[in-house]
């Protein structure tokens, strides 16, 4: 394979940022017909440099290869060009649209928008087993379809290489199997793919080579099958792992949470989208929550939030019925709240950081008095959560959004803790931090938990879920399916009960309930 | 560096930019642009041109109020316009039927349009609130409808009455009147105009020291962060367009309390937009939009002079628009390059090389 | 800043919805809203003893009031497409009916309307510079648009028409199109129109009103309808632009220039508005230009725009609506207008019936209530006041958005804000 000129070549690729440097020095090289994996951590620069091979950014510094011809590409139509595509990690679809019209768009010169394009299509979905019908609108199909619908439109531009950013992300074990079955026989086809990920048995399960990604540069390529898994996390991470181990129990008898019932329905007529929810979280437990994404957590956590209005059931916290009050009324009840997404729920991204300080505690102290903000308790405390949970800023008065990532977290994460909570919903903390930070979180949940209270986890991150918690649920559908024990349960138990390959009662018996 | 650059250079620039343009237009049309500039400013210190300033300022303030309330947070109440004006009418229908001892009855007077802007900004909130219908659209269809309802309630038939030629409400008994300040020939400021510099303060201590001017401010930044952080986004809906329709309310009470006593025809229009202009030249803020209630008076009043000679008056609109627009575009790029300067101040001091 | 022009009350679910029932195709709904209208208004017709409801006159007036809103709805839908809320649309056809006496007192109706287009699409570049370029929100730069273009034409109407027509608020008269009518159809439908008889007159009275006195202008306005549509929904070149109002960042990543798209499809938005102006210099029962002429019209163009949920045959239907309504009260009166909400209780009680046949108690208590009310109106005064028919097309886009907003679809990234990158 590799006598043959490689399909990309990137030498010295730097790009700065105001304020970061993103990718410097960056040197990677692709074989015709493989698939090359880049693997790194949260931030490590992977996703800046496949924007700079794809064209949405110009590097700094460095060349590209395609084909071994040099190559300047400006925006994506020039990638797009020289047969580079790309599927996002967030798909790049548009809703109202038809998977035909979005199929040919920006690509209609090749065969029109009618009937050629749709027969086109379909020869497409046969050659590669990508089958998705062309006239349906996309706001109808589910992840896995609408992942399939990214591959073709690349694949309508006659792409040979393919990037995948975290393509497996918010697909479950079986589809993931699924589609590696697809992109080993594209590569039989001659299709080349940069598989991006840090998913690493994936890693070695697909990837005919690895280049790492640290903090922004390559250090080094390796043959995922010669390697380990440990061996190429450690070059990730370039020290010690981090683990997320809880050690002894310290599950109390006390009920804090309790979910009675809870229904709620999206629209009229339609499937619910929380089904009869029990749930029991008791002081001293944390309780994980697994699921694919879109089976309704988001909306469990916001209905026991108050931010959704149940259909029916009860949300109790120790004996007080919360079902009636507002989120507000919800949290000065002693709910801490980290929500799923820090930019949109989580901070007030132009605020300073001690504005932020105040949010969902506007009726407490020490950041108000009665309808009164108190402005100097805010900052006070606002120093301290800074300093207690190592949030690495210039000063309380720079805007949230200036921070990394992981410092907007730890903020986050700080704040939700300080209103003395008795229940801490945790919804996906660490996504998208870095690793120090993502230590320091887990550390500040085992503590709050040591301390007695009650923790209600979701996440997307199987380790982190059967690292922290003491329980496990298995949400699937709108409905609680299964229970696990996070001492017994491995990963591929859960992924198979998150999409319902085994039935509840066998998961709940492998796991020796 | 961040309050000169970031507050006060935009304004200044597009100010100076329209002058530019306005200068540009007038060479065009063949008149001198220094020349009326020179009017422009000479005329304040005429007759009681620097009284109408301060009058018309008052009231432009207490219109740009009203927008910036719900502006905070990204509320577009569009329809101050009609608010103010069936307030008004309301308020002089009331005020002219009833007789209650001098200062209560003022005192009614300015309560009743309050409540009459409210109850008119109502109708959009509770169509947003329970409907999700959008207060753009809603609150410029309620403007045309302020129209047809002040028209038809100053019909002959209904409650108003003919004089002359024009068509008015009854006129207010003296007891409901407010007195003003008067500077002999230079002419009387009205009293009403310091009802409009005490909801300024007003306005600022709600916005920065109140629980209920954080929870507005960050349902303008994020209305999924406030929600998030137990902001009831509806309720938030609800006061803030209700404290905008009554402040909008009141609006022309300088006026009909300090010099006509009366809705008529005559009654001026378009305050409303003005409104607009002004709270987004002056930021929210309520010292910005003390200085631009100030602008827009001063540029209003300079028209006449203007037409003395010989410049056509409606320069000055197209002033407006070009500060308008001028200033949003230069305050968005101000926002832009701090925003960035900021991160990049904040990676230079940590040395992080993180891209998330 | 989101400045969606919807705002749902709640955040949709992630799960993916339940697919639909197969849709009945748009032809086939504006058939059959065009046959119910008809039914409606001949109905009511004949209850209320109002023959104006449906006489030549009226449809013929209707016509020439439609058309303003109709192409600064068209305007509206051109820009929502692509992304960009459009409430200048008002200031743009201001500047539009100032180019348009410009022009068109020295060379004719046809130069009018090219002028128009030029002025008007000099609004829409104004506003895809602001807010394209620029990042501006959408309301905001709209409203400022509007200032700068009602102060603009007074300026160069004080400037340029003063010393024409004595009059700054006045240009010279516009010379107009000529009108082509079907001679032999108008003639024939003439008589059936005459003889009274139920339905058929109605009928023959709509259908002449169409067909006679057409101005040139009308034409080319429902050709710019089916063109919208054909160029929006069968070209490349539509698909790119709806893209860039759906989600703009998946088109620029499959190469589509976005901006570009915005700032042809708000240019275009601001000549259509432009046209729009020109309709009304171009009405027959106007001298010319006249400041305040456009009336908030560029506004009600924007609500039959949303009235018709962001589609080409649903903005017509919503400019003849509001056209109609004007027409009516203009031509007739508030005594003919007040044999319209006759016809809106009789609408009303057949959606009660609707309702109650799909079990929808609910909504069909609210019907009932709201036909009463309308009825005791109707019973109860001589006629409507002039000074509240002129705002009826308000009213009924309160009562439209009240009802219906929950089930319009706009484009899922108008009005927000895009960056490159």
């Amino acid at each position: 394979m590799s006598t043959t000129t490689p399909a990309v070549v990137l030498s010295g690729i730097t790009k700065r940022f105001p304020g970061v440097v993103a990718n410097s020095d960056v040197h990677l090289s692709v074989q015709v017909g493989e698939v090359h994996a880049l693997c790194g951590e949260n931030g490590a620069g992977k996703s800046t440099l496949m924007k700079i091979l794809y064209g949405m950014q110009q590097p700094d510094e460095g060349t590209i290869e395609v084909a071994g011809e040099q190559v300047r590409f400006r925006t994506p139509a020039d990638a797009i060009k020289a047969g580079i595509g790309m599927v996002h990690q967030h798909f790049m679809l548009a809703d109202n649209l038809t998977v035909q019209e979005n199929v040919v768009l920006g690509a209609e010169s090749r065969h029109g928008i009618g009937g050629k394009a749709r027969k086109r299509i379909l020869e497409l979905a046969e050659a590669t087993g990508l089958t998705v019908d062309p006239g349906v609108l996309v706001e109808r199909l589910g992840v896995a379809d609408r992942q399939r619908v990214e591959i073709l439109k690349v694949l309508y531009r006659g792409a040979k290489v393919i990037i995948l950013d975290e393509p497996t992300a918010v697909l479950v074990p079986q589809e993931v199997d699924e589609l590696f079955a697809t992109l080993r026989g594209m590569k039989e086809q001659g299709f080349t793919f940069l598989f991006i990920s840090h998913k690493l048995d994936e890693v070695r399960a697909i990837a005919d080579s690895v280049t790492i990604i640290r903090r922004g540069t390559t250090v080094g390529t390796a043959d995922p099958k010669a390697v380990s898994s440990r061996q190429l996390a450690e070059m990730m991470v370039g020290s010690e792992l981090p683990s997320p181990e809880t050690r002894e129990s310290t599950v109390t008898d006390r009920v804090v949470l309790k979910v009675e019932s809870l229904g709620l329905v999206a629209a009229e007529g339609t499937r619910p989208v929380l089904d009869n929810i029990d749930l029991v979280v008791r002081a001293g437990e944390v309780v994980g929550i697994a699921g694919v994404e879109g089976n309704g957590q988001t909306e469990l956590v916001e209905t026991i939030m108050g931010m959704r209005k149940a259909h029916h059931g009860r949300v109790l916290l120790g004996d007080r019925d919360l079902t009636k009050l507002g989120t507000l009324a919800r949290r000065e009840a002693g709910i801490g709240y980290i929500p799923e997404d820090r930019h949109r729920q989580g901070l007030l991204l132009t605020q300073p950081l001690w504005a932020n300080r105040i949010l969902g505690y506007q009726t407490r102290r020490p950041v108000s008095k009665g309808q009164w903000l108190d402005l100097a308790g805010a900052k006070q405390d606002t120093k301290r959560i800074v300093e207690d949970f190592d949030v690495r800023t210039p000063g309380i008065d720079v805007a949230a959004v200036a921070l990394s990532g992981g410092n907007q977290q730890k903020l986050v994460v700080g704040r939700e803790l300080s209103g003395d909570p008795v229940l801490l919903i945790a919804s996906h903390p660490t996504r998208g931090v870095d690793v120090g930070a993502q230590a320091l979180i887990w550390d500040e949940i085992r503590n709050a938990r040591a301390r007695g209270l009650a923790v209600l986890l979701i996440s997307a991150d199987l380790d982190e879920l059967i690292g922290l918690s003491d329980t496990i649920r298995v949400m699937l559908r709108g409905r609680l399916v299964a229970d696990a024990d996070p001492a017994t349960v491995t990963p591929e138990d859960l992924g198979s009960a998150m999409t319902g390959a085994t039935s509840a009662e066998q998961a709940s018996e492998s796991e020796g309930e | 560096m961040g309050i000169l650059r970031g507050k006060l250079l935009p304004p200044v620039l597009a100010i100076l930019f329209s002058a530019l343009l306005c200068g540009i237009a007038l060479v065009v049309s063949g008149a001198n642009p220094l020349q009326a500039f020179g009017v422009m400013f000479a005329q304040v210190g005429e007759g009681t041109t620097a009284v109408d300033i301060i009058n018309s300022t008052g009231t432009y303030y207490i219109a740009a109020l009203a927008v910036a309330i719900g502006f905070q947070m990204n509320l577009f109440n569009i329809g101050v316009e009609g608010q103010y004006r069936v307030a008004a009418v309301v308020a002089a229908v009331v005020g002219g039927s009833i007789a209650l001892p001098p200062g209560i009855h003022a005192l009614v007077i300015i309560l009743t349009a309050a409540v009459a802007g409210a109850l008119w900004a109502a109708i959009p909130a509770i169509l947003k609130v329970t409907r999700g219908v959008n207060e753009v659209i809603s609150t410029i269809m309620m403007n045309g409808l302020a129209l047809g309802l002040a028209a038809y309630l100053i019909g002959a038939d209904v409650f108003g009455e003919l004089r002359g030629n024009n068509i008015r409400t009854p006129e207010i008994p003296e007891s409901g009147w407010v007195p003003g300040i008067s500077f002999g020939s230079s002419g009387t400021v009205f009293g009403l105009v310091f009802l409009a510099a005490l909801l300024g303060i007003g306005y600022w201590v709600m916005m920065n020291r109140t629980r209920f001017g954080f929870e507005l401010r960050a349902s303008g930044e994020s209305s999924t962060a406030a929600a998030a952080g137990g902001v009831n986004a509806k309720k938030m809906v609800l006061i803030a367009m209700l404290l905008s329709g009554a402040i909008a309310g009141l609006v022309s009470m300088p006026e009909i309390l300090g010099r006509d006593h009366t809705y008529n025809l005559n009654f001026p229009a378009g305050i409303g937009f003005s409104g607009i202009a002004i709270a987004l030249l002056g930021r929210n803020h309520p010292g910005g939009i003390a200085f631009g209630a100030l602008l827009w008076a001063f540029l209003d009043k300079s028209g006449l002079a203007l037409d003395n000679v010989g410049v056509s008056r409606e320069i000055v609109t197209i002033m407006q628009g070009a500060i308008v627009l001028s200033v949003v575009v230069a305050y968005e790029v101000v926002r832009r390059f701090e925003l960035a300067a900021q991160q990049r101040q904040v990676g230079r001091q940590l040395g992080t090389v993180d891209a998330a | 800043m989101s400045t969606s022009l919807m705002n749902p009350s709640e955040a949709p679910a992630t799960v993916p919805p339940p697919r639909k029932a197969r849709r009945i195709p748009g032809w086939a709904i504006g058939a059959l809203g065009v046959a119910g209208a008809v039914v409606l208004l001949s109905t009511t017709s004949y209850l209320t003893d109002v023959p104006q409801l449906t006489s030549t006159g009226t449809i013929q007036t209707a016509v020439r009031l439609a058309l303003p809103i109709l192409l600064a709805a068209l305007g509206g839908l051109w820009a929502e497409r692509a992304g960009v809320v459009n409430i200048g649309l008002e200031g743009m056809m201001i500047m539009g009916t100032w180019g348009a006496a410009w022009a068109g007192y020295q060379w004719g109706p046809w130069a009018a309307l090219v002028a128009a287009a030029v002025f008007g699409a000099l609004g829409g570049l104004l506003h895809a510079i602001a807010t394209v370029t620029f990042g501006v929100n959408h309301i905001v730069s709209g409203v400022a648009i509007n200032l700068l273009g009602a102060g603009l034409t007074k300026y160069l109407s004080t400037l340029i028409f003063f010393p024409l027509s004595n009059n700054p608020r006045e240009s010279p008269a516009v010379p107009k199109f000529d009108t082509y009518s079907a001679s032999g159809l108008s003639d024939w439908l003439g008589e059936l129109e005459a003889q009274q008889r139920v339905g058929l007159s109605d009928v023959a009275g709509i259908l002449r009103g169409l067909v006679t006195g057409v101005s040139p202008l009308t034409m080319l306005a429902i050709l710019l309808v089916i063109g919208s549509y054909l160029v929006l929904w069968r070209t490349r070149f539509g698909l790119r632009l709806r893209s860039c109002g759906e989600n703009p960042v998946a088109a620029e990543s499959l190469g589509v220039n976005v901006y570009w798209y915005k700032y042809v499809a708000v240019i275009g938005s601001g000549a259509l508005a432009g046209i729009g102006g020109a309709a009304l210099v171009l009405n027959p029962g106007q001298p010319g230009y006249l400041e305040g002429q456009t009336n908030g019209r560029g506004f009600i163009g924007l609500a039959a725009m949303i009235f018709g949920n962001w589609r080409p045959g649903g903005l017509l239907g919503g400019a003849a609506l509001f056209g109609y309504a004007d027409g009516l009260q203009l031509r007739s009166g508030g005594k003919t207008f007040l044999a319209l909400v006759y016809g809106a209780v009789l609408l009303l009680v057949v959606i009660v019936i609707w309702q109650l046949i799909r079990r929808r108690w609910f909504a069909a208590a609210f019907g009932i209530l709201a036909a009463g009310l309308l009825y005791a109106v109707y019973y109860s005064v001589d006629e409507v006041p002039s000074e509240l028919t002129t705002y009826a097309p308000h009213l009924v886009t309160l009562i439209v958005l009240a009802v219906a907003s929950q089930r319009l679809r706009m484009p899922a990234a108008d009005g927000v804000v895009y960056r490159r990158g």
